[in-house]
């Protein structure tokens, strides 16, 4: 705990405590259209942005936060094209911005490969007080966005057609859905690594989704979750001096396996405790299921 | 019947996906009050007929009038969708994160609620009422992927009457549905029609809806092949499991149409 008294170990605290709190946010509803790696794509995007950010010396979070932003809002256009050639325009864009990146950056005179890798898997122990204030700003819009506007984004995700007959903003929802993610990417982008940024928007939601019952309690378990695995990778990080972003997403990872392996238990054991006596009151047999 | 104000109003429609025309010349009017039933078989163009109203799919050629007013193609419908409630064939591919009955349900709202304004009093009796008209107010908190498929339709119809449309438009709304649903889909679209609602429905088979259906539109080849009473199944066509709705080219239909 001690460990915490230090000042950068606090910074990072808060950092590390923002994406993992953010990340799910966002990602539930990256999760619920199927999109669940098009984190991972716009943070290749970014790296472009940080290289543009290096070279020109300015700040590397606010030009990865544009050049993110333009790369989501292209996605979001040949997604709503729905065009089979959609797959290779993902994959130019994304190579594209990776490429892009590791260019730039090599073109900044006296940066070193170092503080590539420091964007690419995240480096939340050099926090600046300055990158934290940005992080807090930015933070603070994505949980707006995503909290306030959870039934309407959670409309267009689960039904898109229906809420364009329903006429609700469809366009300008999915286009604002496009720019928070590449917001949150950026974000994330100290704690964990622009390579793992998608790993924090999507295992907490699949972890939160094995227990929850609906959307919105989906969505608060995997921010509690995101949050917790956080703290405590970076906790572990520092006592036993491992990379904080890849503890960080272990740490996610293993409290996915630990609940499904716990609510797999649950299920048997309730099927078990249930299978003596079939209880007809429950089970509805007119009823006909459709889905598998 | 058919005496209130026109409520659909489509003049020589021309419609289809990439430049291949499904519908080919419709005119199809549509008053409120009434319950029109379109049948037709797979690819005659029923769905993309509903899709065209819903203005879901983009018109080549003619005219759409909702409520009276004059539909252009590529721009938004502005004060009618309000009015207009969509039931789609099924619950869009379930992505693995749940939602609750309610939850499915409150989204049908949005119609009428601004953006960022929260639910008030009113949205939520709208949702209440609509969850006990199709008969799944104990369901409320029930996640939508562990419902039957009866039920997961009948969570669609009340997401539609959540809106308080005065029309519905409904894909297949029995498709594949067990008949304990069918029974309460029935009644929900009675008691909508009996509120003064506008019933506009695809159909592969009309079932326990058959009673309160007031005429049917039979599609073809992208046309309208019958218009008019809802065709009475006579001989082999009334027997048990058969499928009542056939192609015929309009020639053949005085014969087959007999009331």
């Amino acid at each position: 705990m001690d460990l915490f008294a230090y000042d950068f170990m606090q910074r990072a605290l808060i950092g590390v405590l923002i994406t993992g709190v953010c990340a799910p946010a966002l990602g539930i509803y990256l999760v619920q259209r199927r999109l669940a790696l098009i984190g991972d794509g716009i943070g290749h995007v970014a790296l472009t942005g940080v290289g543009l950010g290096l070279l020109t010396s300015s700040s590397p979070v606010l030009t990865a936060v544009a050049v993110a932003s333009v790369g989501a809002v292209v996605v979001e256009l040949v997604r709503e094209r729905g065009r089979a050639s959609g797959d290779i325009a993902l994959a130019l864009l994304f190579y594209g911005g990776i490429s892009g990146g590791v260019f730039l950056v090599a073109l900044s005179a006296g940066k070193t490969n170092a503080n590539l890798i420091s964007y690419l898997f995240g480096s939340p122990l050099t926090t600046s007080r300055d990158d934290l204030v940005v992080m807090v700003v930015l933070g603070v819009a994505v949980l707006g966005i995503t909290l306030l506007l959870r039934p309407w984004l959670f409309a267009i995700c689960q039904d898109e057609e229906f809420a364009k007959v329903a006429g609700l903003p469809v366009r300008s929802l999915n286009l604002l859905l496009a720019v928070t993610t590449a917001v949150t990417v950026t974000v994330a982008m100290r704690a964990v690594g622009l390579l793992l940024v998608s790993a924090m928007m999507v295992v907490p939601v699949a972890t939160a989704q094995l227990v929850a019952r609906g959307f919105r309690s989906t969505m608060h378990l995997a921010m509690v979750l995101g949050g917790l695995a956080a703290a405590s990778g970076l906790a572990a990080s520092a006592r036993y001096d491992t990379a904080p972003g890849a503890t960080i997403v272990l740490v996610a990872i293993g409290l996915f396996a630990v609940l499904a392996m716990l609510s797999g238990v649950l299920r048997t054991v309730r099927h078990r405790s249930m299978a003596p006596a079939p209880a007809a009151s429950d089970v509805e047999p007119p009823d006909v299921v459709l889905h598998p | 019947m058919g005496t209130g104000e026109v409520v659909i109003d489509l003049r020589g429609i021309v419609a289809g996906y990439g430049g291949r025309p499904v519908l080919r010349g419709v005119d199809l009017s549509v008053r409120a009050g009434e319950a029109v039933a379109i049948l037709g078989a797979n690819g005659s163009g029923k769905s993309t007929l509903i899709r065209t109203v819903l203005g879901l799919v983009p018109r080549a050629a003619g005219s759409l009038r909702l409520f009276g007013a004059e539909q252009r193609p590529r721009r938004r419908m502005r004060r009618q969708w309000r009015r207009i409630g969509y039931v789609p064939q099924r619950l869009g591919a379930g992505s693995g994160v749940p939602a609750t009955v309610a939850e499915v349900v409150s989204s049908g709202r949005l119609a009428r609620r601004n953006l960022l304004s929260p639910a008030g009093a009113t949205d939520r009796a709208a949702v209440a009422s609509a969850l006990s008209a199709v008969g799944l107010a104990d369901r409320a908190g029930t996640p939508v992927a562990t419902l039957s498929g009866g039920q997961q339709q009948r969570t669609l119809i009340a997401r539609a009457l959540a809106a308080e449309p005065e029309l519905l438009i409904l894909d297949e709304p029995t498709a594949g549905v067990d008949a304990a649903s069918q029974e309460a889909f029935a009644t929900a679209l009675r008691s909508f029609l009996r509120g003064g609602g506008t019933v506009l429905l695809v159909a592969h088979e009309l079932g326990p809806l058959a009673a309160l259906v007031t005429r049917a539109v039979v599609i073809h080849d992208g046309r309208v092949a019958h218009d008019g009473p809802v065709p009475e199944p006579a001989g082999h066509h009334a027997e048990p499991g058969h499928d009542h709705v056939h192609p015929h080219a309009p020639a053949e239909t005085p014969g087959f149409w007999t009331s």
